[in-house]
């Protein structure tokens, strides 16, 4: 591993829509990782925290042509309009309470700075971010199985995927301690990834081309020719990230074969998809 | 009663009267306040916000209450600035409604943020790049100059302009106000500017993103210029219902037609801009991210194109034109008219610039997030209007809030 690439990791994944089964393990592992917290009813979807959420779509068409992809939603970790860092939450936090690593590409969320205004959670498209409407609570005994790594957040501020950060930072003490100046593709790998039994979900360095996610994303480092706020697109035709064309570039891209589902990730004008479609991926970098 | 308190030939109701009216509006505080110990001990699930909804009703009536409070710096611009000699009979007013509206806007914002106690770290980890940090250092700072702006009014009340120092420190204030008046005209350009940006920087969402000049996005402009045009609108308002619950002339017509065609003429000069922008948005922003502007008006069952229409034509040409013609503007039916809809307007536009933007879904396979308030977050709504109408009263009351008064009443009779 060459010492650029020591210097600056763009944690990032890539999801298979077409092996994901909807089985929701990626949310289960998610909330068991990260000590999420859960109500009694969670019938309301708009005010459960999900970090991860698994999105049911279909192409609209009646039997026997539906067709049906699962699309699990983790936060984008966006690196903003031209990937400077300025995602769209965290040019707006007031606090400083979200925060941009550049040595990672990783969005983070200190949830003791964060005095719950909200503003992140409207400036996110994706819906992403999540308010603590109220204290966690868990049931009996319940809290003996926490995870010690992540603290749990208290009422009035927001929580969000954090990439598993804790994991890295895990992953990080253990190559000092080993007296490795940097981690392996495998040390690190967020809950979702590891939980997946289809392994629909590839979890690495987009800024490594020996990382599988590079493999499959081949992520163009260079502008987009048609908007140059989009940088990282990818140059594989079958892979996009959900509103590409905001400029809020996500470090979470997806994979899928079917043509539908690649066109739901994005808004079009009609008839635009059709002009569109053939500059996606690597037809359009050449 | 009360009656050494009472500015020097003035009328005022009996005591007993206005303490049953204050009582009467002081349970209506009371509701809210005991909604805001609720939303305070038990938090904001006392809200019928959720994580689509994070700003909501006290987001609206924030940036309303702030939009409408705009006659305060905009009638100080002209009067200490701009040397408008006729608008000392009405400029007190408009600082106290500023006030009001002001401080409301800070409660607002103390109970609506999820940590109060964490409120300081605003100021405290300020990011420089948030329209909202903006937003709380201008509108603090921009109330410390209301309050002093204020403070003169209240030491000229007659006990209190009996002690020497507080008189010369109120004439001495008055002396100096044109230093505080620009204070605040800069201020207020950024913080009602900022708060215009809070929407338009938010490029994950295309109904609010605007482009725009530097960091500023348009709605930025938008936001300032339409505070001065309507902000006017809601003084002369207030003043009217002050006229009617009183029963008395406070304020001469030539200094009404003058805030109003000031105020028509500034309507009508942002709402081309508005026209402009719209436009603009609709047919190249949007566009561009590959939206239709019917996807913002469309397949849900509140927000349709007849909230646009409302905002830009029935509540801003139509109150533009009004005001901006001498025969219309001098007719008080069709200027109250105006001045109604001017208000409404603005608010409606802030409505749109905080609620609409969350309704709408983005992602191509969402769907619309529609909201209504809980009673805690009516209730707490209520509470500076409340509030508002208290201070309105208790000073109106007390201190020689229109110079006017005395000469319109003249040959009206005592009633206490």
């Amino acid at each position: 591993m060459n010492k650029e690439n020591i210097k600056a990791h763009k944690f990032g994944m890539v999801i298979d829509l077409d092996k994901c089964t909807g089985c929701g393990s990626c949310m289960v592992s998610c909330m068991s990782e990260n000590n999420v917290p859960f109500k009694e009813d969670e019938s309301n979807k708009k005010d459960s925290i999900t970090w991860m959420r698994v999105y049911k779509l279909t192409n609209g068409k009646s039997f026997p042509d539906t067709e049906i992809v699962y699309l699990p939603r983790p936060c984008q970790h966006c690196g903003g309009k031209g990937d400077h860092g300025h995602s769209p939450c965290v040019s707006v936090c007031p606090a400083t309470a979200t925060d941009y690593g550049y040595d990672t590409g990783i969005v983070s969320q200190i949830y003791t700075r964060c005095f719950g205004c909200r503003y992140c959670m409207g400036a996110c498209p994706y819906h992403a971010r999540y308010f603590n409407w109220w204290d966690p609570k868990w049931p009996e005994g319940m809290e003996k199985y926490l995870s010690p790594n992540v603290s749990p957040r208290m009422r009035g501020v927001v929580e969000k995927c954090s990439f598993c950060y804790h994991r890295y930072q895990a992953a990080r003490d253990k190559a000092y301690y080993d007296g490795r100046e940097d981690i392996e593709e495998n040390e690190y790998q967020t809950a979702c990834t590891t939980a997946c039994p289809a392994g629909a979900i590839v979890f690495g360095d987009l800024n490594n081309p020996a990382h599988r996610v590079h493999e499959i994303v081949k992520p163009d480092p260079h502008p987009a020719s048609n908007n140059p706020n989009v940088v990282g697109k990818s140059r594989n035709p079958n892979v996009f990230r959900l509103l590409e064309r905001l400029g809020t570039n996500p470090k979470v891209y997806y994979l899928s074969e079917r043509e539908w589902v690649r066109k739901a990730g994005d808004n079009y004008l009609e008839g635009e998809w059709d002009k569109i479609k053939n500059h996606h991926g690597s037809e359009s970098h050449g | 009663m009360d009656s050494a308190l009472i500015p020097e030939g003035a009328n005022r109701c009996s005591f007993p009267k206005f303490a049953v009216g204050i009582a009467i509006v002081g349970a209506v505080v009371l509701w809210g306040v005991y909604a805001m110990g609720l939303i305070w001990w038990k938090g904001l699930n006392q809200t019928n916000m959720n994580d689509y909804y994070g700003f909501a009703l006290w987001i609206w009536a924030d940036l309303a209450v702030i939009a409408v409070g705009g006659g305060a710096f905009f009638t100080g611009l002209l009067k200490y600035i701009f040397k408008v000699d006729e608008l000392k009979n009405i400029i007190n007013f408009a600082v106290i409604i500023g006030f009001i509206c002001y401080s409301s806007a800070l409660l607002i914002l103390a109970i609506d943020i999820g940590q109060p106690l964490r409120g300081w770290f605003i100021f405290w980890h300020a990011n420089v790049h948030s329209m909202l940090t903006e937003v709380a250092f201008c509108l603090s700072c921009y109330f410390a100059v209301l309050t002093i702006e204020f403070i003169p009014n209240i030491l000229e009340n007659r006990q209190a302009n009996k002690v020497p120092f507080f008189h010369h420190l109120a004439h001495n204030m008055h002396g100096v106000m044109a230093v505080f008046a620009a204070t605040g005209a800069f201020l207020s350009f950024f913080h009602q500017g900022s708060l215009g940006g809070v929407a338009g920087v938010m490029y994950g969402r295309p109904f609010a993103v605007r482009e725009g000049l530097l960091i500023w996005p348009w709605t930025f402009f938008l936001f300032t210029w339409s505070a001065a045009a309507f902000g006017p609108c809601f003084t002369l308002l207030v003043t009217r219902i002050t006229e009617a619950v009183t029963g008395k002339k406070l304020v001469k017509d030539n200094v009404v037609h003058l805030l109003s065609k000031i105020s028509g003429w500034m309507i009508i000069t942002y709402i081309i801009a508005k026209i402009i922008d719209t436009i603009y948005w609709a047919t190249v922003t949007v566009p561009g991210l590959g939206f239709n502007i019917s996807h913002f008006y469309s397949n849900n069952g509140f927000y349709g194109y007849w909230i646009l229409v409302t905002e830009i034509l029935v509540c801003g040409v139509i109150p533009g034109l009004i005001l901006i013609m001498k025969s219309t503007r001098e007719n008080p039916t069709l200027r109250l008219i105006a001045i109604v809809l001017g208000v409404i307007g603005v608010c409606l536009n802030r409505w749109v610039m905080v609620l609409q933007i969350m309704a709408i879904p983005v992602l191509s396979f969402d769907t619309w997030a529609l909201y209504v308030p809980s009673w805690q977050e009516v209730a707490t709504t209520v509470l500076p209007v409340a509030y508002g109408i208290i201070l309105i009263a208790v000073t109106y009351r007390y201190l020689p809030v229109f110079p006017q008064e005395k000469e319109l009443n003249r040959t009206k009779p005592v009633t206490e």
